[in-house]
C-alpha cells in the first residue's frame, strides 16, 4: 500500500528534539553514499513566538502550576520566558509593571485532548477531518494533515486561558495516527502553530468505537477481542521492523552497509518503531478499568509504555495500576452515560485518581468543554475533597498544568512558572477555579495576545463579515 | 428536634435520608427552615437570615421572625438556599444509556408516528440518571423528546424528579417538539421550504381533522401524510392546549416561526435553541414568546449557529425576553445547571458583553422554566409556592457547591445516586475490607 510513495518522502520518526540526537543514517560516514532514509522533520514547526515585552504582574495571587501557591507575589516575563517569580522581584525600568491586585495568575492551559481544527466549526461533513475511517489500523496518518488553523475554536480556546493543545486523532481506529501539540496562535498553517519539537503522539483506541465501527463493516475488529488480536498483529510486526532497521542502523554504524540492503520503509510502522523506540508518545483512548489494564499488560509484552489514558472514566477503579506503571489518566470531570462503555463515570474520579499517587488530567475533547477546563477542575476537586479527599487549589492545578505536560513530553518547556519555562501566563478577573473567573490577559511566550479591557482578540477568517464578528464571545 | 446543616455536613443529612427509608412512602413534612441566604427564584434579590416554614408541601410563609413553635427546624447556619432547579429541554427519565438504542426513547425515526409520540410512555423513574440529577438540585424537568424520521418530535411532558413516584408526570404544560431550520430541513426532505410545506401541510390536516374527526379517516385525500394518531395530537398544539416547541436558531428561521403566529393564533409558542435569538431579541420580546438557551453556546458549529455567543441569553432577557437556561447538547444525561447559569454571571463581567445578574440567572434555572411549562408553583420559594427546596453547601452556582439537603413538595429526598454509591465503594479514604470491592454496599 505503500509502493506508490517514494522513499525519499517517508516520514519521520519523530520530529523530537527532547530525544536527542542526529537519525542514524544522518550520523554516519557512510550514509551519504546511501539513498536518504526518512525526511527527519517534513512538516516542521514554522512557529515564532509573537513580539514579547517585558512584564512584570505585580500583587498577583499565583497557582504556578506544579502544585504551588503564591499570594501576593510577582511574575516577570522576559524575552518570552518566565524570568523570575517571587514574592519580591526587581524588573528592568522599561517593563511593563501589570498590577494584579485582586486577581490570579497561572500558567496557560494545556489541554491534552481535542481535535480543533480536525472538526472545526462549523462541523459541517466538509470538515470532517479527525478519523481515518478507512481501516482500523490507520498510523501512519498525522491529525496536522488535517487541522484547519481557521476554525474559530481555536480563539474561543484562548479566551478561556488555553495556550497549549494537543490535537488527535479520533477513536473509531486502533491505531488512530499522530497526534500534534499545538501552540494556541492565530496562524495560516498548522506549522506556524507546531510546538517546536515536541514529540509526536501516537493515538491508540480501546473498546466500542473500534469494534463498533469495523464489525459493522463485517471486518475486524467485530469485538474486543478482535481489537486486541489486532493490536499484538499490529505491534508483533512493528517489532519485526524495528528489529530490521536497527539492524541496518548497525550497518551504517559500522559502515558495512549497501543500499540494496536497505530496508523498505513503511509509513505505518515507521510510527510504530517511533513508540518502540519512545520517542512517540501513547495516546491511549480507554473507558474501562478492565481494558486499561489489559492495555497495560499488551504495552510490557511488546515494550512501549502508555503516556496517559484518555477519557479513563473508570481509571478510579485501577489508579494503583496508573501510578505503579506511571501512566496518567486524562479525564471529564462529570462525563458519564453516554455509552455503555462511561456508564460507571463518577464525580470523584479524577481526584480519586490523585490521592492514588498516579498522574491526574482533566482533558476536553470538546470546543466547549476546553473552555472551561478550570471549571472542570474545580468541579472534580469539590467533589473529592466533599468524599474526604484534602487537595488544595494549587495541587488540583496540576491537572491542567504540569501533569498534561508531562504527559505530552513537554514539561520543560511549559506546564509551571518555572524560571526558564516559556512564558505562558493567564491573568485572570478572580481566583481561578471559580464560575465566575474569565482571563483578562493572555500570554503566549511572553506575547500579549489576548486583552479583555482592550478588545485584543483574534478573529478568524472564517468568523470575519459574520454576525457578530469581534463580540466578547 | 433540630438540625444544624452546615455544622454537621452532609454525611448527617445523607443518614437521616437513610432513616427516613426511601423505600417506604414519604410523607411531606412540616417544617421550618431558619437563617437561610434565601435566592428565591423569582429574580429578586438575595435576602438574608430568612425563615421558610413549610406545611403540607407547600411553603407556607417566607420572613424573618422565629420559627412557629413545634415545629421541625433546620438551621441553614447562613446557607444558600434556592428553590429546586427545573431542566428545560431534558431527557432525564427516557434515557439510560446514550448509545445503547434499546434504552434510549429520545426519538424514533422509523415509527410511522411522530407527533403522537408520547414521553409519559417511556418515563422510567428508576433511571440512574434521575437519582444523580436529584442529587445535584435538579427537581423537576420537562421532558423533551427528539424529532426521529418527521419535523414532528412528540410530545414532551413537566415530571418531578421526587423518588419514589410511580408517575413522574406533574401537572403543567405538554409540548409539541418541531424541528425547524437546518435539521427540520433534512427531515423534510432537504431545505427549509421543504420544512414549512410539511408544516403547514400537517397542521391543515390537523385542522380538518378537529372539523370533521369521523369523516378524517375515509374522507381525506389518498395523499394524506398525516396519521390519524398524529392529526389528533397537533390540533392540540392548533388549539393552544399543548404548546408548541420549536428547535430554531437562525435569526431569520425565529423570524420565520414568529409569522406563523397570524395563522395560527391560538398556538402557544416556545422556542429552544435560538443561538442567534439576540440577533432578535426586540421581536421575540414583542411577540411574548419565550425561549430556551444555551449559555455556553458560543461557537458556529451550524451555519445556522454563525452568531452564537455567551450574550445571547443576556442581550434576550435585556430585551424583555423570558429565557430559561438549559444544558443541551451535553453528553451526559444529568444536566449541568448552575454551572450553566453561572456563565452568564462570568459573561456579565466581561467589557462589551451581557449577561445576567447571580438573581436573574437563578431565576433562569427555577421560575422562569417552571412557569414556561406551567408548572404553577414551582421554582420559587414564596407564600403559597410548592416547597421544592435545595439548601447547598456554598454559592448554588458555583461548580464547587453541592446541594446539602432537598425537599420536593416538603418531602425530604434521598441524597445518594448510583453513581454516589460507586464512588463511595471506590472511595481511597475508606479501610480496605480484604474482600472485593464487590462486596462492599454503603447503605
Amino acid at each position: 500500500m505503500h509502493k506508490l510513495l517514494p522513499l525519499t518522502a517517508a516520514i519521520a520518526l519523530a520530529a523530537c528534539a527532547t530525544t536527542s540526537g542526529d537519525s542514524p543514517a544522518g550520523s554516519s560516514a557512510a550514509a551519504s553514499d546511501l539513498p536518504a532514509a526518512r525526511a527527519d522533520n517534513p512538516y516542521p514547526s514554522a512557529y515564532a513566538p509573537y513580539a514579547a515585552r517585558t512584564t512584570l504582574i505585580e500583587n498577583a495571587n499565583i497557582y504556578d502550576g506544579a502544585g504551588g501557591r503564591i499570594m501576593g507575589g510577582m511574575v516577570l516575563m522576559q524575552d518570552g520566558r518566565i524570568a523570575a517569580i517571587g514574592q519580591d522581584l526587581t524588573a528592568p525600568a522599561d517593563a511593563e509593571r501589570i498590577d494584579a491586585a485582586g486577581k490570579w495568575v497561572t500558567p496557560g492551559i494545556i489541554d491534552i485532548h481535542s481535535h480543533l481544527g480536525n472538526y472545526a466549526s462549523p462541523g459541517v461533513d466538509a470538515h470532517s477531518d479527525g478519523n481515518e475511517v478507512t481501516g482500523p489500523v490507520t498510523a501512519e496518518v498525522h491529525a496536522e494533515h488535517g487541522v484547519w488553523p481557521q476554525d474559530p475554536g481555536f480563539t474561543r480556546a484562548l479566551a478561556a486561558g488555553v495556550t497549549t493543545l494537543h490535537v488527535l486523532p479520533g477513536s473509531a481506529n486502533l491505531f488512530g495516527g499522530r497526534g500534534v501539540t499545538l501552540r494556541n496562535v492565530p496562524a495560516r498553517s498548522v506549522q506556524e502553530m507546531k510546538f517546536p519539537n515536541a514529540p509526536y503522539s501516537l493515538k491508540m483506541a480501546c473498546g466500542e468505537n473500534p469494534k463498533r465501527v469495523y464489525g459493522s463493516k463485517g471486518r475486524m475488529p467485530g469485538s474486543r477481542m478482535g481489537n486486541f488480536a489486532l493490536y499484538r498483529m499490529t505491534w508483533q510486526k512493528a517489532v519485526e521492523y524495528d528489529r530490521q532497521w536497527d539492524a541496518w542502523d548497525e550497518k551504517v554504524e559500522d559502515g558495512t552497509a549497501k543500499a540494496k540492503d536497505m530496508p523498505k520503509r513503511d509509513l505505518q510502522l515507521d510510527a510504530l518503531r517511533g513508540v518502540l523506540d519512545g520517542e512517540i508518545l501513547v495516546q491511549n483512548h480507554c473507558y474501562r478499568a478492565d481494558e486499561m489494564a489489559l492495555i497495560l499488560d499488551l504495552a510490557k509484552e511488546f515494550g512501549y509504555k502508555v503516556s496517559a489514558f484518555h477519557h479513563a472514566v473508570e481509571a478510579y477503579k485501577i489508579a494503583d495500576l496508573l501510578k505503579e506503571t506511571g501512566t496518567c489518566a486524562a479525564m471529564w470531570a462529570d462525563w458519564w452515560g453516554f455509552k455503555m462503555e462511561s456508564y460507571d463515570g463518577i464525580r470523584e474520579n479524577i481526584p480519586f485518581v490523585h490521592a492514588a499517587g498516579a498522574c491526574a488530567i482533566t482533558h476536553s475533547d470538546d470546543d466547549i468543554g476546553i473552555q472551561r477546563l478550570n471549571q472542570e477542575t474545580a468541579k472534580a476537586l469539590a467533589d473529592g475533597n466533599r468524599a474526604g479527599l484534602d487537595i488544595s487549589h494549587e495541587t488540583a492545578w496540576t491537572w491542567v498544568g504540569i501533569n498534561p505536560a508531562r504527559a505530552l513530553g513537554i514539561d520543560k518547556e511549559i506546564g509551571s512558572l518555572e524560571v526558564g519555562k516559556r512564558a505562558d501566563v493567564v491573568l485572570w478577573n478572580g481566583e481561578p477555579l471559580s464560575v465566575y473567573a474569565r482571563p483578562e490577559q493572555v500570554w503566549i511566550d511572553g506575547a500579549l495576545l489576548y486583552d479583555v479591557n482592550t478588545g485584543l482578540r483574534p478573529v478568524s477568517d472564517f468568523e470575519l463579515g459574520q454576525p457578530g464578528e469581534g463580540d466578547p464571545k | 428536634m433540630s438540625r444544624n446543616l452546615a455544622a454537621k455536613g452532609a454525611a448527617v443529612i445523607m443518614l437521616a435520608g437513610a432513616a427516613l427509608g426511601f423505600s417506604a412512602t414519604a410523607f411531606a413534612q412540616s417544617f421550618t427552615i431558619t437563617n437561610a441566604r434565601l435566592i428565591d427564584g423569582t429574580g429578586g434579590a438575595e435576602q438574608a437570615n430568612v425563615t421558610i416554614t413549610v406545611r403540607d408541601g407547600r411553603v407556607a410563609d417566607v420572613g424573618t421572625g422565629a420559627a412557629p413553635a413545634g415545629m421541625e427546624t433546620i438551621d441553614a447556619a447562613g446557607a444558600y438556599v434556592t428553590p429546586g432547579i427545573v431542566a428545560a429541554a431534558s431527557q432525564l427519565g427516557i434515557v439510560e444509556v446514550n448509545g445503547v438504542a434499546p434504552t434510549n426513547d429520545v426519538s424514533a425515526s422509523r415509527s410511522p408516528y411522530s407527533a403522537s409520540l408520547d414521553v409519559a410512555d417511556a418515563l422510567n423513574p428508576a433511571s440512574a440518571a434521575i437519582g444523580v440529577a436529584r442529587i445535584e438540585g435538579v427537581t423537576r424537568a420537562a421532558v423533551q423528546p427528539g424529532a426521529g424520521g418527521d419535523l414532528f418530535g412528540g410530545i414532551g411532558r413537566p415530571i418531578t424528579l421526587a423518588a419514589d413516584r410511580a408517575d413522574m408526570t406533574v401537572p403543567g404544560t405538554a409540548f409539541q417538539v418541531i424541528q425547524l431550520g437546518e435539521t427540520g430541513a433534512a427531515r423534510a426532505g432537504g431545505s427549509r421550504a421543504a420544512a414549512f410545506a410539511r408544516l403547514d401541510d400537517a397542521l391543515a390536516e390537523a385542522r380538518a381533522f378537529s372539523r370533521n374527526p369521523d369523516g378524517y379517516s375515509f374522507g381525506r385525500s389518498e395523499d394524506s401524510l398525516l396519521t390519524r394518531a398524529d392529526a389528533e395530537a397537533l390540533v392540540e398544539v392548533l388549539e393552544g392546549r399543548t404548546a408548541a416547541l420549536f428547535q430554531v436558531d437562525r435569526a431569520s428561521d425565529i423570524r420565520r416561526v414568529l409569522a406563523l403566529r397570524s395563522d395560527y393564533p391560538q398556538m402557544k409558542m416556545i422556542l429552544v435553541g435560538v443561538a442567534e435569538g439576540w440577533l432578535v431579541a426586540d421581536e421575540l420580546a414583542q411577540a411574548g414568546v419565550p425561549v430556551i438557551a444555551v449559555p455556553m453556546q458560543n461557537l458556529p458549529s451550524r451555519f445556522e449557529t454563525l452568531g452564537a455567543t455567551q450574550s445571547n441569553i443576556g442581550r434576550m432577557v435585556a430585551a424583555g425576553v423570558k429565557v430559561a437556561v438549559a444544558d443541551v447538547g451535553s453528553p451526559s444525561i444529568s444536566p449541568q445547571l448552575p454551572q450553566q447559569a453561572g456563565q452568564l454571571v462570568a459573561q456579565a463581567r466581561i467589557p462589551g458583553a451581557t449577561g445576567l445578574t447571580h438573581e436573574q440567572a437563578i431565576a433562569a434555572i427555577t421560575s422562569v422554566p417552571a412557569d414556561m411549562f406551567g408548572m404553577r408553583g414551582a421554582g420559587r420559594i414564596t407564600p403559597g409556592s410548592l416547597a421544592d427546596i435545595v439548601i447547598w453547601s456554598g454559592d448554588p452556582l458555583e461548580t464547587a457547591s453541592a446541594p446539602t439537603a432537598i425537599w420536593i413538595e416538603g418531602v425530604e429526598q434521598p441524597m445518594d445516586s448510583r453513581q454516589s454509591r460507586l464512588a463511595d465503594r471506590y472511595n481511597p479514604t475508606k479501610a480496605p475490607t480484604g474482600l472485593p470491592r464487590q462486596y462492599s454496599r454503603s447503605r
